[in-house]
């Protein structure tokens, strides 16, 4: 199998409404992630596109429109679609393509533009559900996700003051990302008085919905050489989706993520997650779910992530920063491109890149990952960067 | 790069509606069939499931989320691509290829029948700025693509006809076709020019039907089957999307696969003993047979009637039914079966080499090639019976 690089990352800025079309989105993050690499779309030999529901933009097959703007047009070109953990399944799709030997080059793009869908995005959720059994009583992800969050907190005692201190984290390391929607300075109190919306989700525990594209250029080890002396590889993907009838599973733990990150460890030779990963980006649509993914991830022990986060363990300078970039909750929460933004952020941050937002443990192994359906799948993506690890 | 063999097959038989089984239950069938054929159990030997679907013809968003559990698929590997289907078995190809994956499903199905608007999603669609407000039937694009290719290509009307009487006819063999008929390019002529130059007939009509399909590791597949079919060639390509820039004449979608598919494969596509080709409309298939590089389009009537290689022994889309994205899935089922030697009364004798190739249909651009063959030139497994 070859190893596959990571030699250009590119990203629009995350709005509530882009004027931008879709196409016009991806143009703009296929074009900064050539620049960063020093490429042209004609070193490019195919494009993996990942963008989540078509109920969105009200585009039927969604990829074919967008297939011009991001670069495709004469190439390959495939759409891979895991509903929230499309992002990073994208990183996963791409990897496919090079680490076969089929190509040496690949155009990693995500993008989703979800202010089309009038009056809120939230309305298309409901076309998610079971047509039989469910979608009859009008059901949205806050409702579904509020059970899932009231279990977890119920299992492990967690208080909502814990799982507040994400939010206010994202929102935080959100401030130094340029491309941030909603970059604030936010206390506890804040996120507890904000409004209810299906207990205990309250309006500052939710990421934004946002329009956005983000890209990613993938090579081989010989081309990357080409191009730069500070390549960052792929070492590890996994992705598992669980059983359409999640009234059926216990919701405290997602078993799913903890198998697709397994997968993804033993691809990348990791056994000791919580020693051998610098810093992660779990994905953070809700604060609870960075937590409930951290324990997914197999980074701390069931229950114990809110205990690392007040101890500061997850914070940029802490010894196990997650979302240093801000994640979904803070940079914003297009689907697909937010799951392409972590993996632009792990490049960032392995090549010292980050700016601002560097951490401070001077990372060499990351982890990213998505999730999303019916609180079902789990999609991880492994970077690091060369010279040798522990 | 690993090589990646084909060792199972599982189809419901197409039909024009299916209201005694649900999407869930014709999958079903269609996977247990195909684990059937491969000699897998799928909770312990597949290792990754990947299905091509798209929304709006489900009625129902994210769709993955409602594929594991009739696959055996619940908390393993798997995801939707979006696309034709063959693109779907490019990835699992790609995937296997890795080497970190040595047995895959996919999976394709279309419950047209259920759809209830099916015109207004085809719009959905189009541009949503420069051509959905025209607010025009999608089939209008194939009848002005028509135009254009007979315009000059050298095809001629009633080559159109002659094929929709031939594949019609062909699939009278199929037990899986929806619309077997004994039809004369006569009566296709004087079906009603629904858009102009395209006539009623030489439109391939919906269908309902699942195809499962399994992928192995050449060291996988020569433990699991006695008859592996190697995939020798993929590849696919997007033209633009946009209607007003695109070449009407030709499908360069296809022309580009195909480079990439002998590229990889390393016999043109001609050499081929079978070719299953997209008929979504009639003239697509003398369109996609020049694009292939197996018969100039004035030529086509001299070809088919010449004792060569059979275009569409299956019966086509014009004579199974279109299946959406589960088409160039379906066909390719159809291509294994004639590479086993399994294909009963359509058998092509001898058959070793085949190339199945699909669009996307309106308004795409979007194309996809599979070349195969059923010899590796590799002695069979020991302790089991010759290839067939």
């Amino acid at each position: 199998m070859r190893r596959v690089c990571v030699i250009g990352a590119g990203i629009t800025k995350f709005v509530r409404r882009a004027k931008e079309t879709g196409k016009e989105l991806s143009f703009e993050a296929a074009r900064m992630a050539l620049d960063s690499a020093g490429m042209d779309i004609k070193d490019i030999q195919c494009v993996a596109e990942g963008t989540a529901p078509d109920a969105f933009d009200g585009m039927h097959m969604k990829a074919e429109y967008l297939s011009d703007g991001s670069g495709a047009y004469g190439k390959p070109y495939t759409r891979s679609y895991v509903g929230g953990g499309t992002g990073v399944f994208t990183g996963v799709h791409g990897w496919w393509h090079v680490a076969s030997g089929m190509f040496d080059t690949c155009l990693v793009i995500g993008e989703e533009k979800m202010s089309s869908c009038h009056p809120h995005p939230q309305g298309a959720f409901v076309t998610i559900f079971d047509n039989f059994t469910e979608r009859q009583l009008g059901p949205n992800l806050v409702w579904i996700f509020a059970l899932e969050m009231n279990r977890y907190m119920t299992t492990h005692k967690i208080k909502k003051e814990d799982v507040a201190l994400v939010s206010v984290k994202n929102h935080g390391n959100a401030l130094d990302h340029p491309s941030a929607q909603l970059g604030m300075k936010i206390t506890v109190e804040d996120v507890l008085k904000s409004e209810v919306l299906a207990y205990p989700v309250q309006r500052l525990d939710i990421s934004p919905t946002s329009d956005g594209a983000a890209a990613v250029i993938y090579c081989t080890e010989e081309i990357a050489r080409r191009y730069t002396d500070n390549p960052v590889f792929v070492d590890g993907v996994g992705w598992h989706l669980d059983t359409a009838y999640w009234t059926d599973r216990d919701l405290y733990y997602p078993r799913y993520v903890e198998k697709a990150a397994k997968m993804a460890y033993k691809m990348a030779k990791i056994d000791n997650p919580r020693k051998q990963i610098s810093f992660a980006e779990p994905y953070d649509p809700f604060d609870y779910k960075e937590l409930h993914h951290m324990e997914g991830l197999q980074l701390c022990g069931k229950g114990e992530a809110p205990i690392l986060t007040r101890e500061g363990v997850t914070q940029r300078d802490g010894d196990l920063p997650t979302c240093p970039s801000g994640g979904a909750l803070g940079v914003g929460n297009p689907i697909a491109a937010t799951g392409v933004m972590k993996l632009c952020e792990m490049f960032w941050q392995l090549r010292g890149e980050a700016g601002k937002r560097q951490v401070k443990n001077d990372p060499h192994t990351a982890v990213a990952q998505a999730w999303g359906d019916l609180m079902q799948v789990g999609t991880v993506v492994v970077m690091r960067r060369g010279g040798e690890h522990p | 790069m690993g090589k990646v063999a084909i060792i199972g097959v599982g189809q419901t038989v197409l039909k024009p509606f299916s209201p005694e089984v649900s999407y869930k239950e014709m999958i079903f069938e269609a996977a247990v069939k195909a684990y059937e054929d491969a000699g897998v159990e799928p909770r312990r030997d597949v290792e990754s499931f990947i299905g091509v679907s798209e929304d709006f013809w489900e009625g129902t968003s994210i769709f993955d989320e409602y594929l594991p559990d009739q696959v055996g698929g619940a908390l393993r590997p798997v995801c939707t691509i979006g696309n034709e289907g063959l693109a779907g078995i490019a990835s699992a190809a790609m995937q296997i290829m890795t080497g970190q994956i040595g047995v895959a499903a996919i999976e394709s199905h279309s419950k047209f029948s259920e759809v209830d608007r099916p015109l207004k999603v085809m719009q959905m669609a189009f541009d949503p700025i420069l051509n959905r407000p025209l607010d025009f039937n999608p089939h209008l694009v194939a009848g002005l693509e028509m135009a254009r290719f007979l315009d000059g290509s050298g095809a001629k009307r009633n080559d159109c006809a002659r094929v929709v009487a031939k594949n019609r006819r062909n699939a009278i063999a199929n037990p899986y076709a929806a619309y077997p008929a004994r039809v004369t390019s006569e009566l296709v002529l004087r079906s009603g020019e629904t858009f102009a130059p395209l006539r009623k007939l030489e439109m391939s009509a919906p269908a309902d039907g699942a195809t499962v399909v399994v992928l192995a590791s050449e060291e996988r597949a020569r433990k699991l089957s006695d008859n592996p079919v190697w995939i020798d060639g993929m590849g696919w390509a997007n033209d633009t999307p946009t209607l007003e820039a695109r070449d009407w004449a030709r499908a360069r979608y296809a022309e580009w696969s195909v480079k990439q598919a002998v590229r990889m494969a390393g016999w043109a596509a001609k050499k081929a003993d079978l070719f299953e080709i997209d008929d979504t409309y009639a003239y697509k298939e003398i369109q996609h047979a020049a694009a292939l590089g197996i018969c100039k389009p004035a030529d086509y009537a001299k070809f088919i009637t010449g004792g060569n290689p059979p275009i569409n022994a299956s019966g086509g889309s014009l004579g199974c039914g279109h299946v959406l994205d589960a088409t160039g899935i379906f066909r390719l089922g159809e291509a294994v079966e004639q590479l086993r030697g399994q294909a009963g009364r359509r058998q092509v004798r001898g058959a070793k080499r085949a190339v199945v190739q699909s669009w996307r249909g309106v308004p795409t651009t979007a194309g996809a090639v599979l070349m195969l063959s059923n010899n590796d030139g590799s002695p069979a497994p020991a302790g089991k019976g010759a290839v067939a």
